[in-house]
């Protein structure tokens, strides 16, 4: 194989695989306070349309970033009134915000689907991109990606190194002795609900304003839910969210360059290919029911308020 | 504080059949505010959106037609969730059945015979099922989550239907359109009523829904499927077995939305299409929920939701309102009801002026 040829598709598979990075570390924040938010899929795509429209009416890519934040927090917040205010099943109050959210955002975006967008500059880092290979690989990239690694950084130090970390754990592994010791269970699930909602948003943004700069009904086309399995696949942990991340990427960029080295297969078969990956991934991560239990936060998916009168 | 929140004593029977009427409401009364956000005048948007669709029997018999499906899986889904199994892949079991009684359709597409009809609706109901088999076997030997599994297995068995639809099913005098044959008289489900396109098919949902409700209130396979939902323990203290209760849960809502699949392209679309369906699959899920996982609720919500279609269709006529409402609109329909079944458990109080005594 031309090896600028793979140079090009790993540059492709970071760029391709950052939505993943984006809505996977907010879902894992997510989850390890012990909330479920099935919703991924539709905070993405809400988050998408708004950034797209924030892009196409100022043209900065700031506003977009804000525009698509704020409406994936605002459907995360949603989303927490239900679960954590009103005691709503998660599951169920998940789907539903992945079917509002898909209505919603072709609802929002009827009017922006011939509008074209200049896309996001790539930065090349002054002489460290110069560098071969590795100048390509590393440092010439678009801002976003590079806020994508910043994220990443944050969440493993805030999760292992910071108090506040420590706390957020524990009220996934036992809200009701986080309860107890008088840590206010309710108000930092919101907290890290509207967190993931905001990165969600900003998976969107990044998809219609950097990857592909348009938008298209239905255009994240199931990244929020593989995102939901990444963070499965990576037992809960940050460092392994990236892998997978960028796994994943490879995966959806290779079926564009596979038709390009004269391979006939058809088109529907290369695109199901990042479906039955994410079902293999499962299932090879899932087979051992110990390495799930003992790496998922303890409460994951449970319903807790503190005025519940029994259980 | 003049309000305060506390739990009921136990929880209220009354607000467990009201909530979803309060949904429905809530719903409704959100359509006014979002119809004079968009501009339109918002009576004359709802009478287009919600009455007029249904002013005449034609109208109604769109109405069962499109309630057919969303009854049929509603029901199948039900199973499942009653016992926390979520299966949300029926959009991708309905295109693989729709795949399989098409595929028979299409083999006996010269001939003619009662057979081919029942034949069609077995074949989609073992597609069904086949496809809802591999979250339920992956589930229960390797324990992948059924969510993310079936929920995959949809885009996959929509990119499956497309490929076939677009090579070796493709009709060879159809100029190169995607599409099959025009299914024959004998793959076609009767119209029962003259000047409407009521077709057999919303029978055949309805006796599926009966067959859930006997199923599920009057079996003991729905006693332990009631039990494991309630308390997983419990069910297997009492010898329940789960894994079980999973490959029923999935395969009877893959079965179903199979069928739901097969009355859909011998009903109103009469050949294979690239896509069978407006989204039931997914809409099937708020229908299971609005309709409290009980076979009679899903019965009733079923004609709401497919009033929320057959309304979108109407207002984009007719109002040019967007298509995509009909998807806010039953986002909405299922938020309303997960709020409102806060009154169930818990109760508002008046307390008075006075602040509370600590």
């Amino acid at each position: 194989m031309d090896f600028d040829i793979f140079i090009k598709i790993l540059v492709a598979a970071i760029a391709s695989g950052t939505p993943f990075v984006y809505a996977a570390l907010g879902e894992l924040i997510t989850e390890k306070s012990g909330v479920l938010n099935l919703g991924v899929e539709g905070m993405m795509l809400v988050g998408a349309i708004c950034g797209f429209i924030g892009m196409a009416t100022t043209g900065s890519i700031f506003v977009a970033v804000v525009c698509g934040m704020a409406a994936g927090a605002f459907m995360a917040g949603i989303f927490a009134l239900l679960t954590l205010s009103l005691m709503a099943n998660q599951v169920a109050s998940g789907l539903a915000l992945t079917i509002f959210g898909v209505g919603l955002s072709s609802f929002l975006g009827l009017n922006y689907t011939s509008v074209a967008l200049s896309g996001v500059p790539e930065l090349h880092i002054p002489l460290l991109s110069d560098i071969p290979v590795m100048g390509e690989l590393l440092f010439s990239h678009d801002i976003l990606i590079y806020c994508s690694l910043f994220l990443f950084a944050a969440v493993s130090w805030f999760l292992s190194k910071t108090k506040a970390g420590l706390v957020l754990r524990g009220i996934g592994e036992a809200p009701k002795s986080a309860h107890a010791l008088g840590y206010n269970v309710i108000a930092i699930r919101y907290i890290a609900v509207l967190f993931g909602g905001a990165m969600a948003g900003l998976g969107g943004v990044y998809l219609c304003i950097a990857y592909t700069p348009m938008w298209v009904e239905g255009m994240v086309a199931g990244r929020g839910w593989v995102s939901l399995a990444l963070v499965v696949f990576a037992t809960w942990r940050p460092a392994r969210v990236m892998i997978g991340a960028y796994l994943f990427g490879g995966i959806t960029v290779a079926q564009f360059h596979v038709q390009g080295f004269g391979i006939e297969i058809p088109s529907q078969l290369l695109s199901m290919l990042p479906y039955i990956s994410t079902i293999i991934v499962l299932v090879f991560i899932s087979r051992d029911p110990t390495t799930i239990r003992l790496n998922s936060p303890a409460s994951l998916g449970a319903t807790y308020h503190p005025s519940q009168p029994h259980s | 504080m003049f309000f305060k929140i506390e739990a009921r004593p136990e929880p209220s029977k009354a607000m467990k059949y009201f909530s979803p009427l309060v949904a429905a409401l809530l719903m409704l009364f959100s359509g006014l505010i979002i119809f004079s956000l968009l501009g339109k005048d918002s009576i004359e948007a709802f009478y287009a959106f919600f009455i007029e669709p249904v002013n005449d029997l034609y109208g109604i018999g769109e109405l069962f037609i499109k309630a057919a499906p969303l009854m049929l899986i509603g029901t199948g889904l039900a199973v499942g969730f009653r016992a926390s199994i979520w299966n949300i892949g029926a959009e991708g079991q309905l295109a693989i059945g729709a795949l399989f009684g098409g595929y028979i359709a299409i083999v006996f597409n010269d001939n003619s015979g009662f057979f081919i009809l029942p034949l069609m609706i077995v074949a989609g109901a073992v597609g069904g099922l086949l496809w809802a088999s591999i979250p339920a076997f992956l589930r229960t030997v390797f324990n992948a989550n059924e969510i993310l599994v079936s929920l995959m297995l949809n885009y996959v068995a929509i990119l499956l239907l497309g490929l076939l639809v677009h090579g070796p099913l493709k009709d060879p005098d159809g100029y190169g359109f995607p599409q099959s044959v025009l299914f024959s008289d004998s793959a076609l489900l009767p119209i029962l009523m003259e000047g409407t396109r009521f077709h057999l098919g919303v029978l055949i949902a309805v006796v599926g829904v009966i067959v859930g409700w006997v199923l599920l209130q009057k079996s003991f396979t729905g006693y332990q499927i009631q039990v494991a939902g309630l308390a997983k323990n419990a069910a297997s203290y009492a010898g329940f077995k789960y894994k079980k209760l999973i490959w029923i849960g999935l395969l009877s809502g893959g079965t179903a939305a199979g069928i739901a699949g097969v009355l859909e392209i011998s009903g109103p679309i009469g050949q294979l299409l690239p896509t069978v369906s407006p989204g039931y699959g997914y809409a099937a899920i708020i229908v299971a929920f609005v309709g409290r996982l009980h076979p009679g609720g899903i019965l009733l919500s079923s004609l709401l939701m497919a009033l929320l279609y057959l309304g979108g269709e109407s207002g984009q006529m007719n109002l040019d309102l967007p298509a995509a409402v009909t998807g806010v609109f039953q986002g909405l329909l299922l938020f309303y009801l997960l709020a409102t079944d806060f009154l169930i458990d818990y109760r508002v109080c008046f307390s008075g002026f006075r602040k509370e005594a600590i």
